[in-house]
């Protein structure tokens, strides 16, 4: 591919994603002092038998760019023309991949909560499907944890523990382990297994002396070289080096797609994390992202926990999805947790059937409106899930003493506490199927306010065409281009929720607002349990339009200022337009009666639009 | 994009089926190009290796890591027994009655590893033999030196949707009057030991109790509900992978979960082998790699081999073709496909999607997407 002096050179890009079942391509191109989307095509992945070379899938792709665009793209071999000339070429070429199961990895520490952890989250961060996590007290026997390394055959394995300078036993101890087990990797026999270790400066001759004849060591910094701080970054570079070295080299076609790409391959979720990080830093937001998809679901989020030093973290839901893993959100969510969003009485035999032959025939989709509103309510109960877990995973670093004055004590924050904050939460965004193609958007505005529960003025958006995994590699080369595509063409703006937080048990006001709309301002109370949709919308340039509002919550309620104080806020538009959530936080149904609760529901689906009509009564 | 629609699963009284029989490490194989085997033949033996279980030497005699090589009575590799010392301190003094502390080995096996920094010494267990049978009855036709072998055969073959259970085999008997008729309890009797019983639109708990109960190899049947399913096996099943079961009875459920008829075409293809002996096996994975649960029939006549065909071509969705509705609310509804419209239309539901027109056997008509009909094959 062509080089460039600057980024500011590249007027024309390629980016593929090559995920399991289909390869998508987008074409972006600089046109008026803007980067912009031009088209997209997709092509079924081929890196399985017949075809065994991923290539294909993606020339079939960008293929299907040059009919819809009108510019040549490949030349009469199939390679790219580089760098662009008019209306033919590309000057750039990037790809992302989670093609054959993408990256696969288990890790070990000492203590589970605390290197085991950090383990976890540079492998989740860096893309990886964790499949394990070994450690010294995560009460197995040594011989349950080396028959469990020898059983699973991972792309490689992160190996951490103890603080620099503190004690070696332990993480040796580890090592041993993995050393008698003998792992093998996933993928190809003429290789060793590669394994990071990101532990303890100290333990590093040892830990090769147990190791390095039987897999191939890397050694990098300590991810957790004190015990108040991560250090992330080397381990998961070197996650990235080792997926272009080992798993993309391994898997068919793909040395060859590597030397078409003017950046390195890197795995599908990592490039989503990145796009997400750098919104986040850009606009100095805290942000959560949300893909489910058919076997599991990724959440991403960027807090601020000090108020400034931006914290990112990803989790990965492996068995939330909505077809795969139907059942399994099914069974763990329970019947009486799903048909809580359904606003009609559905017979529990039928039920369950309709929910198994979905996970035996996973790309079925609802023809019936009863059906949509069904797997909605499994996709909200998924999704609630998915979150729960990314909670419980994005906690201030555990294991550290902290130093409490008398002020302190009146607050319940501990080690191991939650960075996810809702109320501090700017912005929401979602993508998979079941909330980028919903027939209407407020479905997944609704679907995502009820499964998240956002707190005070949050922006909701939804990717539409799954673009964020090639805008995250973008990044790398040209940050300008993928900011500006993701804001006007990745993300579809639905709106802005207001949900103040707070109870009572009595019906009655929330709060009173007043909105500066462009044709006027528009005031009113917002009731319990009530919920308003007041339209605002897009500008002509795909942002979305921006105007000012007051609130005043009731005396119960707290908008971020404090029970009763008053809020003045921006709120943004979209194709939904501006949510306003009475249902107060916590959120609790089950208060209600069976009528009542059916009554709600068709009342807020009514109020907000979101289904042609409701069946049932 | 590819297909549209889901590929259906294969029914056909004829077919090239090739097993491969591979070993988990690799290890010896039993038989030899050509040879002509039986479904429990053992083709393919192998060890594999014992666990590993840790023994803390230092710890348990007080010593540190680094004098560890001064007590140790064995070296790695050396083989052990339970109970028998593989450490020993020298006593105080040299003075024999003043003793030295030992240290036991807790399994029979071998040493892996001396540990000099954690003081660690690892056991490795007795390897345990791993035999690999044929499964299928056929011939031997390729011999993957040290690791199995490819059995074919010419086989009537049934695609299930979904099962669990792994491989058995047992002769055919169809214990329903017809496809629709559900397989209930009553209707199984210590006669179906060791048989592979055909039921038609549904088994019951009860049923599936009772067959366990008498020793039914298989049932192949059409639906099966979820709630039964749960009640059986005592848990959920969260993810659609399935075969380690230990069930006892191998389950092949033809068309999808709840009262479904079996499809005539599979009904009457098992119907027409009664008698002649399956090749059983429920696991189902539907992930990438996808395995379906099956029914292979063995054919042993020569003239099956020359008219046999090797694989079902997949073909597209024509007006004509005969599908499988596997979706509500249609759903296990059979008919042909009447018309099949190019632009997407907006559904009930008021997605857009490609559709269909279908003609159920029942002579009535309907619009339904083309993601939610399954081609019947074969």
């Amino acid at each position: 591919m062509a080089k460039f002096s600057s980024p500011d050179d590249i007027k024309v890009i390629v980016a593929t994603d090559c995920g399991s079942t289909t390869t998508k391509a987008i074409l972006i191109e600089y046109v008026n002092g803007e980067y912009r989307l031009l088209s997209r095509g997709e092509a079924p992945t081929t890196v399985e038998a017949p075809f065994e070379d991923v290539t294909m899938g993606v020339l079939n792709a960008v293929a299907e760019l040059e009919e819809l665009s009108g510019r040549r793209l490949l030349d009469d071999k199939g390679r790219f023309i580089s760098p662009a000339n008019g209306a033919i070429g590309t000057d750039v070429f990037i790809s992302t991949s989670s093609a054959g199961g993408g990256l696969q990895m288990m890790v070990a520490g000492v203590v589970r909560s605390m290197t085991a952890e950090s383990a976890e989250r540079a492998a989740l961060g860096a893309g990886a499907i964790v499949m394990d996590v070994i450690a010294s007290n995560d009460k197995r026997l040594p011989h349950q944890q080396i028959e469990r390394i020898r059983h699973l055959r991972p792309d490689m394995i992160l190996l951490s523990g103890g603080i620099d300078g503190g004690t070696t036993t332990h993480v040796v101890e580890i090592a041993e382990l993995v050393s008698a087990a003998d792992p093998r990797p996933r993928l190809g026999t003429g290789y060793k297994l590669p394994i990071i270790y990101a532990g303890n400066k100290d333990a590093r001759e040892p830990v090769k002396e147990a190791l390095s004849d039987k897999v191939d060591l890397r050694v990098v910094d300590n991810l957790r070289p004190v015990l108040e701080r991560e250090n992330l970054g080397p381990a998961r570079e070197e996650i990235h080096e080792l997926f272009m070295e080992h798993v993309m080299a391994q898997a068919p076609g793909y040395k060859k797609l590597m030397s078409w790409a003017d950046a390195p391959i890197m795995p599908t979720p990592g490039a989503v994390g990145l796009i997400i990080q750098t919104i986040a830093d850009i606009y100095n937001i805290e942000a959560v992202g949300v893909d489910i998809g058919g076997a599991t679901t990724d959440v991403f989020s960027v807090f601020r926990p000090d108020t400034k030093t931006p914290v990112f973290n990803r989790t990965v839901s492996a068995n939330l999805g909505m077809s795969y893993s139907i059942s399994n959100v099914f069974a763990e969510a329970t019947l009486p947790m799903v048909m809580r969003w359904v606003p009609f009485k559905m017979d529990e035999r039928d039920l369950r059937n309709r929910v198994k032959n979905k996970m035996i025939r996973p790309t079925t989709i609802p023809q019936s409106l009863e059906e949509l509103i069904f797997e909605q309510a499994i996709a909200r109960e998924a999704l609630r899930l998915a979150f729960v877990q990314h909670k419980n995973f994005a906690t201030v670093l555990k294991g550290v003493q902290q130093q409490r004055t008398i002020a302190d004590a009146f607050e319940q924050s501990a080690s191991g506490a939650t960075i996810v904050n809702m109320m501090s939460l700017n912005m929401l965004i979602g993508s998979g199927g079941v909330l980028s193609h919903a027939p209407r958007r407020a479905q997944s505005a609704l679907m995502m306010i009820d499964s998240f529960l956002p707190e005070g003025v949050t922006r909701l958006a939804v990717d539409s065409i799954f673009m964020m995994p090639q805008l995250g590699v973008l990044t790398e080369v040209q940050p300008k281009a993928a900011t500006e595509v993701f804001e006007k063409d990745c993300l579809i703006h639905l709106g802005t929720c207001v949900a103040p937080t707070g109870t009572t048990k009595k019906p009655g006001p929330v709060m009173k607002y007043s909105i500066d709309l462009p044709d006027g301002s528009v005031t009113g109370t917002l009731n319990h349990l009530e919920m308003k949709l007041i339209p605002l919308g897009i500008q002509e340039n795909g942002l979305p339009k921006v105007v000012k509002a007051t609130f005043e919550p009731d005396r119960n309620y707290d908008l971020g200022a404090g029970k009763g104080a008053k809020v003045e806020r921006e709120l943004h538009g979209g194709v939904v337009g501006i949510i306003l959530d009475g249902r107060g936080r916590p959120f609790d149904l089950s208060s209600l009666t069976e009528d009542e609760r059916v009554k709600y529901l068709r009342t807020w689906m009514t109020d907000l639009n979101i289904y042609p009509e409701i069946p049932g009564k | 994009m590819g297909h549209a629609y889901t590929p259906g699963l294969k029914v056909t009284d004829s077919l090239v089926i090739r097993k491969h029989r591979i070993l988990p490490l690799k290890g010896d194989v039993l038989v030899k190009l050509g040879d002509k085997v039986k479904p429990d033949h053992v083709v393919a033996r192998t060890l594999l290796p014992g666990a590993v279980v840790p023994l803390n030497v230092a710890n348990k005699m007080g010593i540190p890591p680094e004098d560890l090589e001064t007590v140790m009575l064995k070296k790695a590799g050396d083989p052990i027994k339970a109970g028998e010392p593989v450490a020993q301190s020298k006593p105080l003094f040299g003075l024999k009655f003043l003793g030295g502390s030992k240290c036991e080995a807790t399994i029979d096996g071998t040493i892996e590893s001396i540990s000099h920094i954690t003081g660690q010494v690892l056991q490795r267990g007795m390897p345990t033999p791993v035999e690999v049978k044929a499964y299928i009855e056929g011939e031997v036709i390729e011999v993957l030196p040290r690791e199995g072998v490819v059995v074919q055969c010419v086989a009537g073959f049934v695609q299930g949707i979904f099962g669990i259970g792994g491989e058995t085999n047992g002769a055919i008997q169809v214990v329903t009057p017809d496809n629709q008729t559900v397989l209930s309890d009553n209707l199984i009797n210590e006669a179906h030991k060791d048989k592979v019983i055909v039921g038609g639109s549904l088994v019951t708990a009860a049923a599936l109790r009772k067959a366990i109960q008498v020793g039914v190899r298989g049932i192949v049947v059409g639906g099966f509900d979820d709630k039964d399913l749960r009640d059986f096996l005592g848990y959920d099943i969260g993810v659609a992978i399935t075969g380690s079961e230990d069930t006892r009875t191998t389950l092949v459920v033809t068309e999808g979960f709840g009262q479904i008829n079996m499809a005539q075409k599979t009904y009457d293809l098992l119907k027409r082998h009664e008698g002649q002996m399956a090749c059983i096996n429920g696991a189902t994975q539907i992930r990438a790699g996808v395995i379906r649960p099956e029914l292979v029939i063995p054919e042993t006549a020569e003239d099956d081999y020359k008219q046999a065909k090797t694989d079902i071509p997949v073909e597209g969705l024509k007006i004509g073709s005969p599908i499988r509705v596997i979706r509500h609310p249609y759903f296990g509804q059979l008919g042909r496909v009447t018309d099949l419209p190019a632009p997407l239309q907006v559904l009930e539901s008021e997605s857009r999607a490609r559709i269909l027109e279908v003609e159920f056997d029942s002579g009535k008509r309907a619009l339904v997407p083309r993601a939610n009909v399954e081609m019947i094959e074969g």
